[in-house]
């Protein structure tokens, strides 16, 4: 089979993937019943997947054709076009890829528009899938491209590797974050359908990995998106209600994924060159390597997340390590850290966490767990505030 | 490419003036920033402007004759201040070279020029 897909297609390793999700594909859907040619079954399903990965590679690489000059055009002089051609003589598909990344996420663009620019230019999704993913009216999402590339075009933005390429990639992996995040954190909102961000996210992070073979921080993004990709099967129940970390079926975790992950943070951090998504990658590498809950390792997240906190000052981070250091000094231990902690009290996890240590210091925690509630629009996380708050007053 | 660097501050926070400590070095960061623009190429034209109670503003609605107002465009916390109208390669070399400003407050608009009559 893998032979015919290939000759087929020309490409051994894309056959071999696209056998090995069909096989994957196969463990669920046979489950209610296996087909009267199973091999006939394998082979549509891979042969689809194929086709389907052909077409995205052409409309992606179409786009990039497309829209490059297009947002070149009218800026460049004899001499910067000239130059242009060499490097472009000199470059990879793979090359112009990372320029488009870089100029999607620009600093003179707002957030927004970054975000919107990479999905729909860099990355493969259309107008209706981004606007869907955002929860926002097509025309929006539209107008908003149709903006920035206007901006892009007349306010002389280049297409070019910038001098500054560090921070302009500090820009890019907080973009492709930000992406990562969106996708992770809406997966409870069951009524909604969405596209899939984290895999547009962690296959954009692959290109940017592939394209800046030195930089250690993009790596250890991938290796961070990795991990909780990894758990992301296990964070919501059959019912649509949120699993917290020490309660997930571990068994249910991607162990290729992990295994994956802990090999890109290991080549990471080869480099000697850290940062905070390499810490970050680290803490999510205790967890999902630790055995069972009982297993992690606190003391050492504790410290990882004072590391973290002082590379780039943030409450957030500070909430975190409360957490980690009740986990390993118990709940009072952890109270004094948020206790000293200032500028969160319209986060709701930041009184979610404290219900949580009032509660396992014996101590009232309703209405932390109700001010919580108010702070959050996601229904999962609504229903399960308001479970803890009805069991700690019982 | 021509841009054109708008430099907006607020005009009542305390300014130095000849003879004060410390003007010296003021006036000489300036000097040096603009040679720096002349050395690299990059001059074309600047100018610091006269306080915004000498602003006025001519408004334009379409079939009506121009209305003079008296005063700046926008009433704002900060005032348009002066300009530099620089040549650089790319948005990327002007913000590069608008960072370079010795400013530590205010802000700046960066554009395009799009047309210049007198350009060469």
């Amino acid at each position: 089979m893998l032979a015919l897909l290939t000759r087929r297609f020309g490409d051994l390793d894309a056959a071999d993937d696209a056998v090995q999700d069909a096989l994957i594909t196969a463990l669920t859907a046979w489950q209610s019943g296996v087909p009267e040619s199973p091999a006939a079954w394998l082979y549509t399903v891979a042969r689809n997947t194929l086709i389907d990965q052909l077409r995205r590679d052409r409309a992606s690489r179409r786009r990039l054709h497309e829209a490059a000059p297009e947002l070149t055009a009218h800026h460049t002089t004899a001499e910067q076009e000239e130059e242009d051609d060499l490097i472009m003589d000199a470059s990879s598909l793979g090359d112009e890829r990372l320029r488009l990344l870089l100029l999607c996420c620009h600093p003179a663009l707002d957030r927004d528009t970054q975000v919107a620019l990479t999905l729909r230019l860099a990355g493969g999704l259309t107008a209706a899938e981004v606007a869907a993913a955002y929860l926002l009216p097509e025309a929006t999402l539209t107008q908003r491209v149709v903006r920035a590339k206007r901006k892009i075009r007349e306010a002389g933005m280049p297409l070019s590797i910038p001098a500054n390429l560090d921070e302009r990639v500090d820009a890019l992996l907080r973009v492709l974050y930000l992406i990562f995040n969106e996708g992770y954190l809406s997966r409870g909102n069951a009524h909604v359908t969405r596209v899939d961000l984290i895999t547009e996210a962690i296959r954009l992070t692959r290109q940017v990995v592939d394209e800046l073979p030195a930089s250690a921080e993009a790596e250890g993004l991938l290796a961070l998106e990795l991990y909780h990709h990894a758990r992301s099967g296990t964070r919501v129940d059959a019912l649509g209600e949120l699993v917290l970390l020490e309660n997930q079926d571990r068994t249910g975790w991607n162990l290729d994924e992990i295994t994956e992950a802990n090999a890109r943070l290991h080549s990471a951090m080869a480099r000697m060159s850290p940062g905070p998504y390499q810490v970050q990658a680290i803490i999510a590498g205790h967890h999902a390597n630790a055995r069972t809950a009982a297993d992690t390792d606190w003391a050492a997240i504790a410290e990882l997340y004072a590391q973290l906190g002082r590379m780039a000052p943030n409450p957030v981070v500070e909430l975190n390590r409360a957490v980690a250091i009740s986990m390993a000094d118990g709940p009072l231990a952890g109270l004094a850290v948020l206790d000293r902690l200032t500028g969160l009290d319209e986060y709701h996890l930041f009184h979610a966490t404290r219900g949580e240590l009032l509660a396992r210091a014996g101590r009232p925690a309703a209405e932390s767990f109700e001010r919580a509630r108010q702070l959050t629009s996601n229904e999962a996380e609504r229903r399960h505030l308001e479970r803890r708050a009805t069991e700690v007053a019982s | 490419m021509e841009f054109m660097i708008l430099i907006h501050g607020d005009e009542s926070s305390p300014r130095l003036a000849p003879g004060d400590p410390g003007f010296e070095e003021f006036m000489g960061s300036w000097m040096a920033y603009n040679q720096m623009l002349i050395e690299g190429g990059h001059w074309v034209s600047g100018a610091n402007l006269a306080p915004t109670i000498t602003a006025t503003t001519l408004r334009h609605t379409p079939g009506q004759a121009p209305e003079i107002v008296d005063g700046p465009f926008a009433e704002t916390k900060e005032q348009f201040g002066g300009y530099y109208l620089i040549s650089a390669e790319n948005l990327d070399e002007a913000i590069e070279l608008a960072k370079k400003l010795p400013m530590d407050s205010g802000s700046l608009e960066i554009r395009p020029v799009a047309f210049r009559p007198d350009a060469a």
